[in-house]
C-alpha cells in the first residue's frame, strides 16, 4: 500500500507521522516538568517553522505558478486545502460555542457552510476550471465583456474579503496572547509573519501545500480533545455517534433546572435590574446627575466617619467610572440593560427547533433560519477565495472532484461541533448549576480570570444559577481540554489548530486581495503590456502592503469585527452569485445587466445592514435613520434581498438590451470542450 | 459536433436542475418542518436536530458523488477528458 502511494502522499505522511511524534514527545516531557508556558512556544515554533520551510520550499518566479499554482494540484489534496481556506478561525473556535449558545439555532451555519459547496460543485466549479484563468473578475470580464464590470468584481472582493482576513489576524493575536501570553499587538505581528512565510515567496503554489499541512494540524486538534471527553463521558470515543444519549440527558437535566424556584428568582431579579435601567435611560440627563450626588454624598459621609480608608477608595473609584456624559450613560446603561434582559428569559432546550413562546415568534425564529442557510449557502458559493481554488487542479473532471473532497474534509469538523456543543453543555448543566460557588471546578475561576467566563451571585446564596453564569463563545473549544481534565499539551494542540485554521484562511484571503488588485487591476486594465517579471514584482509588493495594513487594522482590536465577517457572506453573495450563475447557465445575460444586478446586490445588502443595525454615523454627521426589519429579518441575512434583487435585476435589464453576439461562442467553450486547457 | 455539444449542455443541465431540485428540498424544505419531525427519535436525536447536524451533511454528500459520477459517464459518452487521469 505504501508503495502504490504517490510521492505527495508520502510526504504528508511523514509530515503527520513527525506531528504526532513531536506531541508525544511533549506529553512526556510534560509529565517530566516542562512548564505549560514552553509547551505553547513549541508549538508555535514547531508550526510556523513547518509552514515557512514548506513556503520556501515552494518559492515560485512563474505567474501561472504564482496565482494557481501551475495547476497541477490532484483533486484530493485541492479538497485538503480548501477545507483549511474555508474554515477560519471563527469555524474553529466560534462555532462550538454559538452551538452551545443557541442550540438548534446555531444549526443554521452548519447546514449553511456546508450545503454551499453543493452549489459550488454543481453550478460554478466546472465551468470556472474549463475557463481556467487566474480570478473570478477575469470570468466575469470574459463572460461579460468590459472593464466597469471588472472593477465592480474587484471592488466587491476586496470589500468581502478583506474585513475577513482582518478577523483571521486578530483570532491569531487572540490565540497568540492566551496560549504564549505574547501582548495581543505582538501576537498580530506573529501572525502576520506565519502569513507572509507562507505566501509571500510561492504565492498560491506554497499557500496550496501549506494548506494541506495546516488542515491536517486542525483536523487533529479539533477531533482530539472531543473524541477524549467523550471516551470520559460514554465510554465511546467516536462522538458525532453517541452524543444524541447525552443530548437526551441535557434534555432531562434542563426540565428539571429551569423551573426550578432558584432559577426563577433569579430570572426575576434579573427582570427587575432591566427595567431599573430601562427607567434610568428615561430618566436621563437627570438620574445621571442624581447618581453622580448620591454618590458623592455617600462618600462624604464615609469620609466623617472613621470607615476603613479600603472602602471609600473602592467608593471614589465607582464615581470616576461613572459615566462622563449623557451619551456614554445612555451606551452603557442599555448594554447593561440587554444583558440583563437575555438572562431574565427562560432559557431555550438545546434540542428546540424554532423556540418561542407563541407560533408567530416561532414562525419568525424558521423564517431567520432559513434565511440564514440561505445567505451563507450563497455566499460560500461567492466567496472568491474559495472559488480560485478550483482553478488550480488539472483537469475539470478533477475540479469536481475535489469538491466531493473539500465537502468531506470540511463537513469532519462541522459533524463535530454540534457534539462539542452537547457534551460542554451536559458539563455545565450537571457540574455547574446548583453547585455552591466556592466548589466549582477550577477550569471556571481560571477561564473567568481572563473575563471568559463571568459568574454573578445575584440573589447572594453562595449556589450558582444558570442565569448567573455567562460564557464567551469561545471558551467552549478552548476550555474543553481543561473539562475534561486533560495534560496541557492538549490545550497546546488546539491553540496549534486554531492558529493553523487562522492562517490557512488569511493566506488564501490575502492572495484574493493581491491578485485582484495587481492581476484585475493593474495587469489587466492599466499595463496589459507589463513583462511577467514585473507583474510578479506588483503582485508581492501588493502581498506586503496589505498584510500590513490588515495586521494594523487587526492590532486596534475592532469590536466590531466578528459581526462584520458574517455579513461578508451577505456581500460576495449578493455581488458574485447572480451575475456568475446566470452568466453560466442564462445565454442571454448581457453586460449592462450584470452590472446592474451586482451594483443593485451589494448596494441593496450593505443599505439593509446599515438602516437595520445602526441609528447613526457619527463621522458622516447623519443620524435617526434606523428602520424595522422587513419581514423581521436580521441584517445578517440582509443578502436574502440583495441576492434576490441581483437576479431580478440582472433579468431584467437583460432583456431590456440587446443581446451579446460573443455570448454563445464563449458558453460553448466552457460548457462544453474537449480536453483541459 | 455542434449538435453534439447541444445535447451534451441539455444533459447536463436537466441532471444539475434535478439535484438542485433535490438540495432545496433537503436543505429549505425539511427544515421547514424541524419543529414536527422533532418528534421522532432516532439514535437517541430527536430527528430534526438530526438532519440539521448530520443528515442533510451526508446527502450533500451524496449529490455532489451522484453529480460527479454521472457527468463522468456522460463525458465518457461525449468523449471528453476520456484520455486523462
Amino acid at each position: 500500500m505504501f508503495a502504490s502511494m504517490t510521492r505527495l502522499q508520502r510526504y504528508y505522511l511523514y509530515y503527520t507521522g513527525s506531528f504526532m511524534v513531536f506531541i508525544i514527545a511533549l506529553a512526556y516531557l510534560e509529565q517530566h516538568g516542562m512548564p505549560p508556558r514552553w509547551i505553547g512556544y513549541a508549538f508555535l515554533c514547531f508550526t510556523i517553522s513547518m509552514y515557512a520551510l514548506i513556503g520556501i520550499v515552494c518559492r515560485t518566479s512563474d505567474v501561472s505558478e504564482y496565482y494557481v499554482a501551475g495547476r497541477r494540484v490532484p483533486a484530493f489534496f485541492n479538497g485538503m486545502a480548501t477545507g483549511a481556506d474555508w474554515m477560519s478561525a471563527a469555524s474553529f473556535i466560534g462555532l462550538a460555542g454559538t452551538l452551545y449558545l443557541s442550540g438548534f439555532q446555531g444549526l443554521a451555519y452548519v447546514i449553511g457552510w456546508t450545503g454551499g459547496f453543493v452549489l459550488v460543485a454543481l453550478l460554478l466549479a466546472p465551468y470556472l476550471r474549463r475557463f481556467g484563468q487566474y480570478t473570478i473578475p477575469d470570468f466575469l470580464g470574459a463572460r461579460y465583456g468590459g472593464n466597469a464590470i471588472r472593477l465592480v468584481a474587484v471592488a466587491a472582493a476586496i470589500l468581502a474579503s478583506f474585513v475577513y482576513v482582518v478577523a483571521q489576524i486578530y483570532g491569531v493575536g487572540v490565540i497568540t496572547s492566551r496560549f504564549v501570553s505574547l501582548q495581543f499587538e505582538i501576537g498580530v505581528f506573529v501572525g502576520l509573519a506565519g502569513i507572509l512565510v507562507c505566501s509571500f515567496l510561492g504565492g498560491m503554489r506554497a499557500v496550496t501545500w501549506t494548506q494541506v499541512a495546516q488542515y491536517l494540524i486542525l483536523i487533529v486538534a479539533y477531533i482530539t480533545p472531543v473524541a477524549i471527553l467523550s471516551y470520559n463521558l460514554t465510554g465511546n470515543p467516536v462522538p458525532q455517534l453517541v452524543y444524541g444519549q447525552v443530548l437526551q440527558q441535557v434534555t432531562k437535566l434542563e426540565d428539571r433546572l429551569f423551573d426550578s424556584p432558584a432559577e426563577q428568582e433569579v430570572r426575576q431579579l434579573y427582570r427587575e435590574r432591566a427595567d431599573l435601567y430601562a427607567q434610568k435611560i428615561m430618566q436621563l440627563p437627570q438620574s445621571l446627575n442624581f447618581e453622580r450626588e448620591q454618590l458623592s454624598a455617600q462618600i462624604n459621609q464615609l469620609k466623617a466617619s472613621d470607615t476603613q480608608m479600603r472602602d471609600i477608595v473602592a467608593l471614589e473609584r465607582q464615581y470616576r467610572d461613572l459615566p462622563h456624559d449623557p451619551e456614554q450613560a445612555r451606551a452603557r446603561w442599555e448594554n447593561a440593560m440587554f444583558s440583563a434582559v437575555d438572562r431574565s428569559k427562560t432559557p431555550i432546550h438545546h434540542g428546540e427547533a424554532f423556540p418561542g413562546d407563541t407560533v408567530e415568534e416561532q414562525n419568525i425564529m424558521r423564517i431567520n433560519f432559513l434565511a440564514l442557510i440561505f445567505c451563507l449557502t450563497v455566499g460560500t458559493a461567492a466567496l472568491p477565495h474559495v472559488l480560485i481554488r478550483y482553478y488550480t487542479t488539472p483537469t475539470v473532471r478533477q475540479a469536481r472532484e475535489s469538491v466531493f473532497w473539500s465537502l468531506l474534509f470540511i463537513l469532519l469538523l462541522y459533524i463535530t461541533a454540534p457534539a462539542y456543543a452537547v457534551f460542554a453543555k451536559f458539563e455545565v448543566l450537571s457540574n455547574l448549576a446548583q453547585i455552591p460557588i466556592a466548589k466549582l471546578p477550577g477550569w471556571v475561576a481560571a477561564w473567568a480570570k481572563i473575563g471568559l467566563v463571568s459568574i454573578e451571585d445575584i440573589n447572594a446564596d453562595g449556589i450558582l444559577q444558570l442565569a448567573e453564569l455567562s460564557l464567551n463563545p469561545d471558551v467552549i473549544v478552548l476550555a474543553t481540554p481543561e473539562i475534561a481534565g486533560m495534560p496541557y499539551v492538549v490545550s497546546g494542540l488546539v491553540a496549534a489548530g486554531g492558529l493553523a485554521a487562522a492562517l490557512s484562511t488569511a493566506d488564501g484571503l490575502l492572495l484574493t486581495i493581491t491578485s485582484s488588485l495587481s492581476h484585475d487591476v493593474y495587469y489587466r486594465i492599466f499595463r496589459p503590456d507589463a513583462s511577467t517579471q514585473f507583474r510578479l514584482v506588483i503582485s508581492k509588493s501588493m502581498l506586503l502592503v496589505v498584510a500590513i495594513l490588515a495586521a494594523t487594522v487587526a492590532a486596534q482590536k475592532p469590536g466590531t469585527i466578528l459581526s462584520m465577517v458574517s455579513w461578508a457572506f451577505s456581500i460576495a453573495g449578493s455581488a458574485f452569485f447572480p451575475a456568475l450563475v446566470l452568466g453560466i447557465f442564462w445565454e442571454r445575460a448581457t453586460r449592462a445587466g450584470a452590472l446592474a444586478g451586482m451594483v443593485v446586490g451589494i448596494v441593496l445588502s450593505i443599505y439593509y445592514i446599515i438602516r437595520v443595525e445602526f441609528d447613526s454615523i457619527p463621522w458622516l454627521g447623519i443620524s435617526g435613520f434606523s428602520m424595522e426589519p422587513w419581514f423581521h429579518i436580521q441584517s445578517t441575512s440582509s443578502g436574502l434581498f440583495g441576492v434576490l434583487a441581483g437576479f431580478f435585476t440582472i433579468i431584467v435589464v437583460s432583456l431590456l438590451t440587446k443581446p451579446d453576439p460573443r455570448a454563445a461562442s464563449f458558453l460553448s467553450t466552457i460548457r462544453f470542450r474537449n480536453g483541459a486547457e | 459536433m455542434v449538435a453534439t455539444a447541444i445535447t451534451h449542455w441539455r444533459r447536463t443541465r436537466r441532471l444539475t436542475f434535478l439535484l438542485i431540485l433535490f438540495w432545496i428540498l433537503v436543505t429549505f424544505g425539511l427544515t421547514w418542518f424541524a419543529r414536527s419531525i422533532n418528534e421522532i427519535v432516532i439514535l437517541g436525536f430527536p430527528l430534526g436536530f438530526y438532519m440539521a447536524a448530520q443528515g442533510a451533511l451526508v446527502l450533500y454528500l451524496l449529490i455532489i458523488w451522484w453529480y460527479n459520477r454521472q457527468m463522468r459517464k456522460l463525458d465518457a459518452e461525449f468523449g471528453i477528458e476520456v484520455d486523462e487521469d
